[in-house]
């Protein structure tokens, strides 16, 4: 491509960024000591906070992860709201969905207290050819 | 299909002066390549988180809509195996980052071995996931349609003699063929390499032969786990629990179709299933890595693929990261 | 006018190599990462996925020609319209403009030599081919009766060949996925510094926005079939409510991507219109950024209303009318853009070409596909027109109207380019002509029996309905040929046309800086970043028979800033 501006002179160094082995030992031992810590937790009985406490925990991990195994830290804007797009989508896709089956839930419940659920399974008698 | 083609970096048909050995020809420099590819795999990783979502959102509808079933089911997974994988992905997790640390720097010897521990620890992973699989479908624990648990039933003595002789489950043999055939078919190809001479082939199969001894390595420290607690967990369940969908409405109902339950692991096979395709790919594309820093290719202006696998395994782990407590994690 | 002799090398015939004979062996066309090859061979490709669904709608409409079984019985009736549909939406639709003339035009438009990623390119094509190859294993075999859209429970009870046509959808999916992700990088990291966003052609926004749609749609559709695929043969009980399954679940998952894949179909086709209105106008385009944010806008608000694909499906009320007020909203973006055409045609010197005339085909259609979407998307008059043949002209008319008849103006607009050759500009309107009538003649009889209620997929139907019924069939002959002779004018073309320039219409975007056709690395030459819409720069040079850029005519060219060929950059 002709026009595009060189940047032959750059530092050939200049886009890689090198983490220090402190650091990185450093997430990894936070990150297994939060793991330590959520099944701490949860052998504690906090009822309805049980999932938050275990959502809060996985997602500090998970921004450790993001942060610094990732080169989250100093990546480019543009590829970290490429990837924090999908979280926005998928909260949109359960979002509703959740909202629309909550509503219709009680209809789609009855009908299930009507099936014979087999135990064992019948194979539904069509579909076998297959 | 994914990182590899990534990377396309060796056509170098239009090799001009100023153009390493890695620039492709439409590349003007390898900032511009390194950057294509930077954004490339993060979009890719960004559909795999959505192609998951799909099944985070089954996950979510269910157990917001039946929430007595998790609880009762989560009862099955084993905390301290999941833990223990947890702790497997993030160990190979810092190794991963740690080798792009070292392919940043050049340092290909160092770059090969951590990405080897990586792909060890992936195996591993498989391992231990394995002896929970095949525990589970010990005891008739399948989906919904085939979800037959009993808290009276035996299994039967295993058909096959090396699982009677070892004393452990059919389904373990039985998973553990391939990785048995692939151990061999390297180690072989190891030594029939090393004796043609070419020893960065001969010790790419090496690496992968020890690769695959890590899936061993987690099988059989999983199944010695799963022996130690063999008594107590088999009497847990069979005492106290049998899971039963006990929702305010279907009292009556749990108690003829215990079956419901099924959903929950359903749910699990899917989630648990994907991810261990996943991870199965990703040690594909580390041995490739591996084969890549054996042939000395990283420097500091050409680190890419290290860091594109990277990130896709580190996604990996990410995902797990959640699996993990709400698999495992339900009370 | 004075010619520079260079700019005549340049600009003129291509004389000696150019990316078609680069490599004459068949291997060196299927292992090629040259965009262009690729480009040509989903067109192949696409182009046959065409005739091929095409004749299954020409047979389904025989059948339609009296509805009493002379010609299909009603097993085969289903099977034939959900061929139809699955090989027209995911075999040829969705990687037709995008795939096809977006993977020749792209790098082009951005004056670079290739796609950032050319292997994934490839692979994209041959999971094209695989995926393919699966829709067409499913037919062999037991073939597919569950309409396109595969729905629960009846795709998991069905014997007729779900698995395979939903593993090929997968691989299709991963196929457009990979598409997506390349132009969107390519766009991103191979544009010329000095060509900043707002001096891309609008072409390259919509193919912006539509990879948008398939990076963060398609995924949703892999998991969606990968999840029914494990509900055929394992059972998981997901979706089936044998198991306590909820399959309006199902539909929620697939109309989360399939409803972004309309305009994964559209926005493409959208682009090419701005691209051919502005050329055959001469005249600078009207609203440039309007038409370029509409297109991120349909994108975007393209995720919020794949419910309406569900008025009557059981959904909640409350879900129901959020999302019918979305789909209001959707019309707001696409009439921008036929405002910002209509306003560019305004006082253009308008020439009728064969690709103009498709462009205002085009907007005829799409205006009457797209108003009618307003209908559907009104929640008490949907439930009438749901599942009747007005859905079914309505769609036709944005899909075969809009998408099908942008393809034919964008290939007419750029066959010069990519064979060098020009076709007979006179068939080529009596095709358009032939393609505009008998669409025509077609759908719009459906609209009538639509709102009559008579309801779609449906073998039979009452005398009433017959008369409306003939219409369509014969109008669907019709719309056959004139489909076959443009398709024909322009193979014909590529062995027999007459040769032309690098520019023979005018147009200022820079594929036309390069030779026609285009070398493999494209330009022979520094291309010359201008203003893609900025007609008045252009001038028509008798002696080569092209349109050249006036900076590359002798005078104003000082001294040492010839354009010179490169191989040194």
């Amino acid at each position: 491509m002709a026009n595009h501006q060189h940047s032959d002179h750059h530092d050939s160094e200049s886009f890689a960024h090198p983490i220090s082995v402190k650091l990185l030992l450093g997430v990894f031992i936070s990150l297994v000591s939060l793991t330590i810590l959520t099944i701490l937790v949860n052998d504690l009985s906090l009822g309805q906070l049980d999932i938050w406490v275990a959502l809060v925990i996985a997602t500090i991990k998970a921004s450790l992860v993001c942060l610094f195994f990732m080169h989250m830290y100093w990546e480019k804007g543009v590829n970290v709201v490429a990837f924090f797009s999908s979280l926005l989508f998928i909260t949109l896709f359960i979002g509703i969905t959740l909202m629309d089956t909550s509503a219709y839930r009680d209809s789609k419940d009855a009908f299930r207290n009507t099936l014979d659920l087999p135990v064992p399974v019948v194979t539904p008698p069509v579909s076998s050819t297959e | 299909m994914t990182a590899a083609d990534l990377t396309a970096a060796t056509d170098d048909h239009h090799d001009e002066h100023h153009h390493g050995p890695f620039i492709a020809h439409h590349f003007d420099t390898p900032m511009q390549q390194f950057d294509s590819g930077k954004l490339g795999i993060w979009l890719f990783l960004t559909t795999e988180i959505l192609f998951f979502s799909g099944l985070f959102c089954a996950y979510t509808l269910y157990r917001y809509h039946h929430p007595e079933i998790f609880v009762d089911a989560s009862e099955f997974l084993d905390k301290i195996l999941g833990g223990a994988n947890t702790i497997v992905l993030l160990f190979s997790s810092l190794t991963m980052a740690w080798a792009v640390r070292a392919a940043q720097l050049g340092q290909n010897k160092l770059a090969g071995r951590l990405i080897l521990v990586t792909m060890v620890c992936a195996a591993l992973f498989l391992g231990i996931k394995a002896v929970e699989y095949s525990h589970k479908w010990d005891l008739n624990i399948w989906v919904i349609s085939k979800y037959n648990f009993n808290a009276d039933f035996v299994p039967p003595a295993p058909e096959g003699a090396v699982a009677r002789a070892l004393g452990i489950s059919q389904w373990l043999v039985n998973l553990s063929i391939i990785p048995a055939i692939l151990f061999s078919g390297f180690l072989i190809g190891g030594f029939v390499y090393r004796g043609m001479g070419n020893k960065v082939v001969s010790s790419f199969f090496f690496g992968l032969a020890i690769m695959m001894s890590g899936y061993f390595l987690g099988a059989i420290a999983g199944q010695m786990y799963q022996n130690s607690i063999h008594e107590h967990h088999d009497a847990a369940h069979t005492a106290a629990h049998i899971p039963l969908d006990h929702g305010p409405a279907q009292a009556a109902d749990a108690v003829t179709r215990p079956q419901a339950i099924g959903i929950f692991f359903s749910i699990y096979y899917c989630m648990t299933g994907l991810h261990a395709i996943h991870v199965m790919a990703g040690m594909a594309f580390l041995s490739w890595l591996y084969y890549r820093s054996l042939r000395l290719h990283w420097r500091p202006d050409y680190f890419g693929p290290v860091d594109y696998v990277g990130l896709y395994w580190h996604v990996v782990d990410l995902i797990w990261i959640y699996l993990f407590p709400l698999l495992y994690l339900i009370k | 006018m004075s010619t520079n002799p260079q700019a005549a090398k340049l600009f003129g015939h291509a004389s000696g190599r150019n990316y078609l004979n680069e490599g004459k062996t068949i291997k060196s066309w299927l292992l090629t990462l040259d965009h262009k090859r690729i480009g040509v061979m989903y067109l192949i490709g696409v182009t046959t996925s065409l005739f091929l669904a095409g004749v299954f709608a020409l047979i389904l409409r025989s059948e339609l020609f009296t509805g009493t079984g002379w010609f299909l019985s009603e097993a085969m009736y289903n099977r034939m319209f959900t061929l139809h549909g699955a090989i027209m939406v995911f075999s040829f639709i969705i990687p037709s403009i995008p795939a096809a003339l977006g993977n020749f035009v792209l790098p082009m438009m951005l004056g670079a030599k290739d796609v950032a990623f050319p292997r994934l390119n490839l692979c994209s094509f041959y999971l094209w081919v695989f995926g393919t190859g699966f829709l067409l294993t499913a037919m062999i075999t037991n073939s597919l009766d569950t309409g396109w859209t595969f729905y629960t429970p009846y795709s998991i009870r069905t014997n007729t060949g779900v698995l395979y046509a939903t593993m090929g959808t997968f691989i299709l999916g991963f196929s457009s996925i990979f598409t997506g992700m390349n132009f969107l990088v390519t766009i991103n990291t191979m544009r010329p510094a000095a060509m900043t966003w707002f001096k891309m052609p609008l072409f390259l926004w919509s193919l912006y926005a539509t990879a948008i749609i398939q990076i963060l749609a398609t995924p949703i559709l892999a998991i969606t079939l990968l999840l029914l695929i494990a509900e055929r043969t394992m059972h998981i009980g997901i979706f089936d409510p044998a198991y306590g399954g909820d399959p309006v679940l199902f539909q929620h998952f697939f109309w989360f991507y399939s409803h972004p894949a309309v305009y994964i179909m559209i926005l493409p086709a959208m682009g090419i219109i701005s691209e051919l209105i502005a050329v055959y106008s001469h005249k600078k385009i009207f609203g440039y950024s309007f038409i370029a944010f509409s297109s991120v806008a349909i994108a975007l608000l393209g995720f919020l209303v794949w419910g309406h694909h569900m008025f009557t499906s059981g959904q909640s009320g409350v879900v129901t009318l959020i999302f019918s007020a979305i789909t209001f909203s959707v019309a707001i973006p696409s009439a921008v853009k036929v405002f910002n055409w209509l306003a560019t045609m305004y006082k253009g010197s308008i020439r009728l070409v064969t690709p103009m005339c498709y462009a205002l085909s085009f907007i005829f259609l799409f205006g009457i596909g797209g108003l009618t979407g307003l209908f559907l998307g009104t929640l008490s008059v949907d439930i009438h027109l749901h599942d009747t043949y007005y859905v079914v002209a309505h769609f036709h008319f944005v899909m075969v109207g809009g998408t099908l008849t942008a393809l034919l103006g964008g290939l007419y607009h750029w066959w010069p380019k990519m064979f060098g050759r020009m076709y007979n500009d006179f068939l080529g309107r009596v095709g358009c002509l032939l393609v505009f009538a008998g669409f025509n003649m077609t759908f719009f009889p459906q609209f009538v029996m639509g709102a009559r209620g008579m309801p779609r997929r449906y073998a039979r139907y009452d005398p009433e309905f017959q008369i409306f019924h003939q219409m369509s069939t014969i109008g669907a002959f019709v719309l056959g040929f004139g489909i076959l002779l443009a398709f024909g004018v322009l193979v014909y073309a590529v062995f027999r046309g007459r040769r032309v320039g690098g520019n023979p219409f005018g147009a200022a975007s820079l594929e036309w800086q390069s030779s026609s056709p285009p070398s493999y690395h494209n330009f022979e030459h520094k291309v010359v970043l201008n203003d893609p819409y900025d007609f008045s720069a252009m001038i028509w040079d008798e002696d080569i028979q092209t349109w050249i850029h006036r900076s590359f005519v002798t005078p104003e060219i000082p001294a040492g800033k010839k354009p010179v060929p490169t191989s040194d950059h």
